[in-house]
């Protein structure tokens, strides 16, 4: 099976944010891969453990930072990592986004795309459903189990929704699926995978790679234009409840001050 | 423009009926256009659909588009009516819930139109020439971003549940309601099975009761549910606690779990670390009960208890039920 998997650097979730000439900064804090495609390579890999002739590309867009990025997840467990990079792709929504990976996703064959369900960052949960119309492939969303047939064809897979979950059965490959917290558990990189990776080829494509122009690729073309940036409104200073009767005391500000109930 | 303005409201429903954020949805686009048409989109499996709630929060038509394969969501076919009705219909925008699926559905659609998409907007402009901003939570609520939609219309926004909630029903309120059988392509394959329990979703709870490891352990979340029974309110969790399995991950809330905003959010035992922090703080009133007076938690608490959650939620569940019944 020839699977590919998407997949974003982001900041660390740990991070604090500030705001800087309309960018969030958060100074010192890491870069990380998107939580969410972890569950991706994860799965991608266990593909793969149970049919060995798989071959698990992992591709990723963004600055010279991603190699890291996606060094992790061939330390992981990834065949070869594919990375979409040139000044022209800056500052691109996400529509254009995934036009790009799409394009870069057709240069080869594949079986199986697999995406985090959102990046923590951007929380738009766009390019996956987006990439699979590109594709023209079927999608599932926010998926939490993939089981395939015996022969790896077909699969049953189960996505959650709000108050439960919903199973799809038996789609045939190939198809998206985009990754959801309890699909599997993420492993951290072995040393032996560490070393294995750095064996392994990162391949650069660049915009005239892709057979993009400058024109196709201008932030002009963009369907989203960011105007301002802000942080939360701070919340008003609370209150320390003290005192005997503390329960009756917080029902009657509910009640009475709040007409929350 | 203003008074030319359409707007398509798609119904969210399931079998218990149609969601509380359609209503929602009808509310805001009512303020953001009162004199411009907004027409609800019901796909229906059948012909017994409801409609009048719909016209009473605030729709001028409601279609409602009828075919058996719609007895339950799957996104092929909403996408595939939805595609036709815009068509035909060429609003200049449409809404939908932020829910899985509307999320989903939004993407697909956008995409095959090749027009704007933004997604669980917690605020929506229109200007006298006719632009639409939008205001979203970016990096799970630790800052905002307001971005102005470009390209071709019809624009498709999602908005998050919870936010935009009207004064209610108008009863007096009439509309047109529009039945239609319509045809769809023959989808090779949309077998599904679906398991949803009783229990109220956490992005849809006007309240929330939310467990941290200050809860101690797994056999304790019954306090929780406890309270949470007597407020009709949902039992959410901190990942710590989804980590170590005491929760299912879909009562995760936090920048990798999920991103909440109801009236009143009851913290019990909970640190209050930054990604939780940047999920529920955007809930219109926070209370937080933690035995460790400097908890982060209490940063963004309205009302604090410095104490053990064990001991004081069911002080709290008593007092509610006590004045509930009163």
């Amino acid at each position: 099976m020839k699977i590919v998997v998407c997949i974003k650097q982001v900041l660390d979730t740990a991070a604090e944010i500030q705001i800087q000439d309309d960018k969030i900064v958060s100074p010192g804090s890491p870069l990380i891969m998107n939580p969410y495609d972890e569950f991706a390579v994860e799965e991608a890999v266990c593909i793969k453990a149970a049919l060995p002739e798989s071959e698990v590309t992992v591709i990723s867009l963004g600055p010279d930072s991603v190699k890291e990025t996606l060094k992790r997840a061939l330390a992981m467990g990834a065949d070869r990592a594919i990375h979409i990079s040139d000044p022209l792709f800056t500052g691109l929504d996400h529509s254009i986004v995934a036009k790009v990976l799409a394009k870069a996703i057709q240069k080869n064959s594949f079986d199986l795309v697999l995406c985090g369900r959102q990046a923590v960052d951007d929380d738009m949960a766009q390019t996956g459903p987006a990439l699979a119309v590109l594709l023209d492939i079927p999608f599932v969303t926010v998926v939490t189990k993939i089981q395939f047939s015996e022969n790896f064809e077909t699969a049953d897979i189960t996505r959650q929704v709000e108050g439960g979950c919903e199973t799809r059965k038996s789609m045939s490959l190939p198809f998206l699926v985009t990754c959801q917290k309890g699909l599997n558990e993420p492993r951290l990189p072995s040393l032996k995978g560490i070393m294995a990776a750095k064996k392994k080829e990162i391949q650069i494509l660049s915009a005239t790679d892709l057979e993009l122009d400058a024109q196709f690729l201008d932030p002009k073309n963009n369907l989203l234009h960011p105007i301002n940036l802000s942080l939360p409104p701070e919340r008003k200073k609370g209150i320390i409840l003290e005192g005997e009767d503390i329960a009756k005391q917080l029902a009657t500000i509910i009640r009475e001050e709040e007409k929350i109930i | 423009m203003e008074s030319e303005i359409t707007i398509i409201v798609v119904v969210e429903h399931d079998q218990s009926g149609i969601k509380p954020v359609t209503y929602e949805l009808l509310n805001a686009a009512r303020k953001l256009a009162d004199t411009g048409k907004i027409i609800a989109l019901y796909f229906a499996g059948a012909e017994e659909a409801d409609e009048s709630t719909l016209i009473h929060h605030g729709a001028d038509e409601v279609r409602i588009c009828i075919h058996p394969d719609y007895h339950q969501y799957i996104h092929e076919t909403y996408e595939a009516g939805l595609l036709n009705e815009i068509e035909k219909i060429k609003p200049d925008i449409v809404l939908m819930p932020a829910s899985n699926s509307g999320k989903e559905l939004s993407a697909a659609v956008a995409t095959r139109l090749g027009v704007a998409l933004a997604t669980d907007c917690i605020d929506l402009q229109l200007s006298l020439e006719g632009e639409v901003t939008i205001k979203r939570p970016v990096f799970a609520g630790k800052a905002y971003s307001q971005c102005k939609l470009g390209g071709s219309k019809p624009y498709l926004i999602t908005l998050r549940p919870n936010i935009f909630r009207g004064e209610g029903a108008d009863e007096t309120r009439n509309g047109e309601t529009v039945r239609e059988k319509i045809s769809l392509p023959d989808f090779l394959n949309l077998e599904l099975t679906r398991e949803v329990g009783a229990k109220l979703d956490i992005t849809e709870a006007r309240i929330i009761v939310s467990g941290g490891l200050g809860m101690q352990g797994p056999e304790n979340f019954k306090l929780l549910e406890d309270l949470a029974e007597v407020l009709g309110a949902a039992v959410a969790a901190s990942r710590p606690v989804v980590d170590n399995g005491w929760q299912e991950y879909s009562h995760q809330v936090g920048q990798t779990g999920r991103t909440v905003s109801p009236d009143l959010y009851i913290a019990c035992g909970m640190s209050g670390a930054v990604q939780h922090l940047a999920g529920m703080s955007s809930s219109r009133c926070i209370v937080a009960i933690n035995s460790d007076p400097n908890a982060a938690i209490f940063s963004v608490a309205d009302y604090g208890i410095v104490g053990n959650a064990l001991e004081i939620v069911p002080l709290l569940t008593q007092e509610f039920k006590r004045i509930l019944e009163g």
